[in-house]
């Protein structure tokens, strides 16, 4: 475990996560995170061979429901909690690179 | 048989009116009635609820610039049967940033304040609604937590709070910070309303599928009778050096009333203690990564104004640098960070592993007692600003974070105060912690505590 993380580790964490943050912030992130894996490398003083990982504590899995149509939301109710729409569609800036329609 | 229909909803009102200036709890209060709270067990309750819990009405902002203007479509469903129950929702209440916090200041909308000394913070991060119940604004109120973020704050503003067992009440409606972590639970000013709001929001949801089938059992049927040959289990960890000395004071004092009433004590060792914070930190963030990347500035919630030439990228990175906190940036690059390529086996799959062992030791410990008691933190109420290092904040919650990795229920109730001669009293929390779906020990064993003692008689002077 590497506990000391360096700038170009943030900067690429930081774009996994969709953040654009400053050179000051990531800078700052860089010391309190390494500060927190430090203390975070303790679990690997534990002996964790042949132990189950546990993902949660439930006691139910993969519980299914009958294929029958139910009441959800209506578009309209989704379209205006929306930032921006256009007519029946969330607007979004334009995905594939290339020139103006 | 209860105090929560002693405050009517036009004096809560009042109530926040008056108090509220100073304490800062809510962040935003219904004043036209909706609801009409007239029949069922909370018939016209005031009862405040987190920023976090969605309901049709108002704006749920989570504490968040993100979703400062965000309308909910629909009610979850803890509130749902709240208001089913002629519970009347008053308000909403202050959090830290979608629950990431131990101190209710990584607010976007400012810092809530203890009642008791309006210089220190109130726990966090569910820390409005307990300060609106330890103020007495209103009789109930409903938290959330991932990792102690109801129980903390009950401790510290001397209240009732309880994290019920994981799949005991519905996360529909609760925006989500770690999903196998998370849980919705109610504060009181006494164990048997807190009783009462958890019968009211337990049970199966089929709009959470990790919600529990189970049958919810009467809570207050026997509430009021002792356990018959109670043993009480006391990890040599919970009384720790570290902690603040009057919090290991009330403690010892409530092991010694609970002697007094009959009950054994075992003392036991729990080693993986002292490792609950860094697998917590782990599977929280990590969880909170994944949960947290639904905020794109798309399909609700802020959106940032682009520059000529940017793209959807820089519309998902610019919208989120905008509208999260420093605190929920730092989760959610922690959480990244360990589900990373070549991180993930050493941090997280790890850490599932070390949260197997946890679990397995405490369910080793309940095999030699009915519940562990101990501290809630290790520490009172400390001041708005004190704790400034992110490493030194998480280690507050040592006490309570493994509650939620294995899925126990858990209550903290007053046991004390901290007293010096020239500053208020601080409240101090004793916590109790079942098996998972043994609520009606836990209450049980709350109960026996507070009809033999008055800690939770004393309120703050406001």
């Amino acid at each position: 475990m590497p506990e000391r993380l360096s700038l170009d580790e943030v900067r690429h964490v930081a774009k996994l996560a969709r953040l654009r943050l400053t050179d000051a912030e990531l800078e700052q992130y860089r010391g309190q995170l390494s500060t927190v894996l430090e203390h975070i490398a303790k679990i690997s003083e534990l002996d964790v061979q042949d132990v189950e990982p546990m993902a949660h504590p439930g006691d139910i899995t993969n519980r299914l429901d009958d294929d029958v149509p139910a009441a959800s939301l209506s578009p309209r109710q989704v379209l205006s909690i929306a930032p921006a729409t256009e007519g029946p569609y969330l607007a979004v800036p334009k995905v594939l690179p290339g020139e103006e329609p | 048989m209860t105090a929560l229909a002693d405050v009517t909803v036009e004096e809560a009102l009042r109530r926040i009116d008056e108090r509220d200036g100073d304490i800062r709890a809510f962040r935003e209060t219904y004043r036209d009635r909706r609801e009409t709270g007239v029949s069922g067990p909370l018939a016209g309750v005031p009862i405040a609820i987190k920023d976090n819990i969605v309901t049709d009405r108002g704006h749920t902002a989570c504490g968040s610039r993100f979703l400062e203007r965000f309308e909910s479509p629909y009610t979850g469903t803890a509130a749902r049967k709240l208001i089913d129950a002629g519970a009347v929702i008053v308000g909403r209440t202050n959090c830290d940033e979608f629950g990431m916090g131990s101190s209710t200041e990584n607010c976007a909308f400012g810092a809530t304040r203890n009642p008791w000394d309006l210089s220190r913070v109130p726990g966090g991060s569910s820390g409005g609604s307990a300060a609106a119940v330890a103020a007495g604004m209103v009789p109930g109120a409903l938290g959330s937590e991932t990792g102690g973020s109801i129980r903390q704050p009950a401790a510290m503003c001397g209240i009732v709070g309880v994290k019920p067992s994981y799949g005991r009440v519905s996360r529909y409606g609760l925006v989500a910070f770690g999903s196998s972590l998370d849980q919705i639970g109610p504060f009181a000013r006494t164990v048997g309303d807190a009783a009462l709001l958890l019968q009211v929001i337990a049970g199966h949801d089929p709009h959470d599928s990790t919600s529990s089938p189970r049958g919810v059992p009467d809570y207050l049927e026997q509430i009021d009778q002792p356990v018959d040959g109670l043993r009480l289990g006391v990890p040599k960890q919970f009384l720790s050096d570290d902690n603040e000395t009057a919090v290991n004071e009330a403690v010892q004092g409530a092991i010694d009333t609970y002697r007094g009433l009959g009950a054994e004590i075992v003392e036991l060792d729990l080693p993986l203690t002292d490792y609950g914070i860094a697998t917590y930190y782990v599977i929280a963030t990590a969880e909170a990564s994944s949960n947290l990347a639904r905020y794109d500035g798309i399909r609700y919630g802020r959106r940032a104004e682009l520059e000529p030439g940017e793209d959807l990228f820089d519309l998902y990175a610019r919208s989120r640098a905008e509208g999260f906190g420093p605190e929920v940036r730092r989760r959610i690059m922690l959480g990244t960070y360990v589900l990373s390529a070549g991180y993930y086996d050493a941090y997280y799959l790890r850490a599932l592993q070390v949260r197997r062992l946890i679990r397995q030791e405490l369910d080793a410990a309940f095999e030699k007692c009915h519940a562990l008691i101990g501290p809630t933190s290790p520490c009172t109420a400390f001041k708005l600003g004190e704790k400034t290092d992110p490493l030194s904040m998480y280690l507050c919650d040592l006490y309570t974070v493994n509650t939620n990795l294995a899925g126990l229920c858990a209550i903290s109730i007053p046991c004390g105060f901290a007293e010096t001669d020239d500053a208020p009293p601080l409240p101090i929390g004793l916590q109790i912690q079942c098996r998972a779906f043994d609520e009606t020990t836990m209450f049980r064993v709350a109960r026996m505590y507070e009809a033999s003692t008055d800690h939770h008689t004393r309120h703050p002077a406001v």
